[in-house]
């Protein structure tokens, strides 16, 4: 969503991407990210290349008095990649996306957001926690809180500008709800709602977007609107990481899955990760429920997946 | 229709009525401000809690000849702070914390007090409020608080209302959560501690909580119930100044009972039209 002349500091690293078609989607674009993945994140390739969106490695993080919730994590988000994080409740992926943010210390491990620690680079960065997190009986309308995607530290006690303004409204014209911008925001449905949230990591302007099951709760209908939303933003270059219980969508619409249970039980291109051995790691029990949604898929990209394991085995 | 003209102007002849109605205006800017964060973040038990916590630091002060105001703001920013970090450090719940805190400090004060041979009537004062009361330095005491409290929430209204509505992505974002949660609890204390002479430990959460109440009925922005909130509370005090002066009846009482009625009218109005607020619109 930026445009020319919004923040010139950060023209340079889109330059970058354009040369080297960081920005691209395609199958090309899924290999780069492997290949990254080797490269150390600061020696001089990290000049020849743009800087991965995310790089989580080794990351062990937990809350005071309790076992470590996420153990030795390591994954990476090229831009314009939007990656599936799947696992059943309480597998850690919120406390992943916390210590993402720096919301969480790390016990151990290490977090870098375009190359560099999250707290210099929030700005790039828009979070979207859980619906149920969020007040939404607390009187702000729906414009007031597409506007706290523009807050930044730097501009605290300055007032809203224009700009901030024509930004945030832009942000509502995408998601289709800027007839509604004046609307206290309990009013709306929970499909609007999420739509809020998006618009809010819009006007932003971030290239990284954490969003916490933005699709939790959501009808086939209103989550296929979400989704391509998502996908727009990422052919945009965004990147994307999406916390999610539907493996569909991560079937269909994501770069990579990233299966978590404490540990990364499996993470790469969704066909050779949503797999029933993983699955049934990552899940423990719940293994045939999620082979009934799995089969469901309807690209099939799925279903040759699992084709593909059962030949293999 | 000069007799009618005197019976508004008359009280406001005295000195002392002048001071009630400006210490009543003060009040009603503090409360209206702070109490619609009070009132939508669902903290009424803390404004409760911290009234009555006051009277620990009233009676200590009152026993040795200081400042009783002083005591009354020390104590209540303790228990603020106390409540603060109970709330994010321990697995006893917000209002559990309230509750203990605010009964221990009630009752430590109760304790010295009643070393004493009595109660006094000054003591008295600040349990049940005293309008009428207000000196020039009480005046003064009032205002600068005031102050304070209404020029940080201008200066932080953003982060405020972020920290409310959205207090995971105001942190991702760089706002310090907790700072502003501890500031609600302080601003709280404080504005207890304005309206604690003129209404008392008693009837005080009353300001904070059933102006703002009556106004996020009627509105659903945050400026809005501000500012209805701040006409009801002036109205209020008007009727409750002239109903003590006319009818000879406890002016703090009747303050809050003349806030009560527009509540309970709107109350009633907006529930018989049944749900107030227009559907959601259809994905």
């Amino acid at each position: 969503m930026r445009r020319a002349g919004d923040r010139p500091e950060t023209n340079v690293t889109a330059d970058r991407r354009l040369q080297h078609g960081h920005g691209s989607h395609g199958p090309a674009g899924r290999e780069d990210p492997a290949s990254q993945r080797v490269a150390a994140p600061l020696d001089g390739a990290a000049h020849a290349r743009p800087p991965l969106a995310l790089e989580v490695s080794g990351l062990w993080a937990g809350y005071p008095g309790n076992p470590p919730a996420i153990e030795d994590v390591s994954l990476s988000v090229a831009e314009g990649q939007m990656v599936g994080l799947v696992g059943p409740n309480g597998a850690g992926k919120s406390t992943l996306i916390r210590s993402i943010l720096g919301m969480l210390r790390p016990l151990d491990g290490e977090v870098r957001v375009f190359g560099r620690p999250v707290h210099e680079t929030r700005r790039d960065v828009a979070y979207t926690p859980q619906a149920e997190e969020i007040d939404w009986d607390f009187p702000v309308s729906v414009m007031d809180v597409v506007l706290m995607g523009r807050w930044t530290r730097v501009r605290a006690f300055r007032p809203w500008s224009r700009r901030d303004r024509e930004l945030a409204m832009g942000a509502l014209e995408r998601v289709h709800l800027a007839d509604l911008a004046g609307r206290q925001v309990g009013e709306l449905s929970g499909g609007q709602r999420r739509r809020v949230l998006i618009a809010r990591s819009i006007a932003r302007g971030a290239r990284l977007l954490l969003l916490d099951e933005p699709l939790a709760g959501l009808d086939a209908a209103v989550e296929h609107d979400v989704l391509g939303i998502l996908d727009d933003l990422t052919h945009e270059g965004c990147s994307i990481v999406l916390a999610t219980h539907d493996l569909s969508c991560v079937a269909s619409c994501c770069d990579e899955a990233c299966c978590l249970n404490r540990r990364v039980q499996g993470y790469g291109p969704p066909e050779n990760v949503l797999t029933e051995e993983v699955l049934s790691r990552t899940f423990d029990r719940h293994l045939i429920t999620v082979r009934d949604g799995v089969v469901a898929v309807d690209d099939g990209r799925m279903n040759r997946g699992l084709e593909q394991d059962a030949g293999a085995g | 229709m000069g007799e009618l003209v005197d019976w508004f102007i008359a009280p406001f002849e005295y000195a002392f009525m002048q001071r009630a109605l400006a210490s009543l205006i003060i009040v009603s800017v503090v409360g209206s401000v702070v109490g619609t964060f009070v009132v939508h973040k669902g903290l009424a038990a803390s404004g409760s809690g911290l009234a009555h916590a006051t009277l620990g630091g009233v009676a200590i002060a009152f026993v040795n000849g200081a400042s009783v105001a002083l005591g009354a703001l020390l104590a209540a920013l303790a228990v603020a702070l106390g409540i603060g970090y109970v709330r994010g450090s321990s697995r006893i719940s917000y209002d559990t914390a309230i509750a203990i805190f605010y009964v221990s400090a009630f009752s430590f004060g109760v304790l010295v007090i009643s070393r004493r041979s009595s109660y006094t009537p000054d003591l008295i004062s600040f349990v049940f409020g005293d309008i009428l009361g207000v000196s020039q330095a009480d005046l003064l005491g009032e205002l600068v608080l005031a102050v304070v409290v209404v020029g940080f929430v201008l200066a932080f209204y953003r982060e405020m209302v972020m920290v409310a509505y959205d207090p995971a992505m105001a942190a991702a974002a760089g706002v310090r959560a907790r700072f502003f949660e501890y500031a609600l609890l302080v601003l709280i204390a404080l504005s207890v501690v304005v309206a604690l002479q003129a209404i008392g430990i008693v009837l005080v959460t009353a300001m904070l909580i059933i102006p703002p109440a009556t106004a996020s009925l009627l509105a659903r922005r945050i400026p809005r119930i501000i500012g209805i909130s701040f006409v009801l509370s002036v109205g209020a005090s008007l009727v409750g100044l002239y109903a003590s002066f006319h009818a000879d009846l406890a002016a703090s009482p009747a303050v809050v009972i003349a806030a009560m009625v527009p509540f309970a009218v709107t109350l009633a109005a907006t529930t018989r039209r049944g749900p107030r607020l227009p559907a959601a619109v259809a994905d």
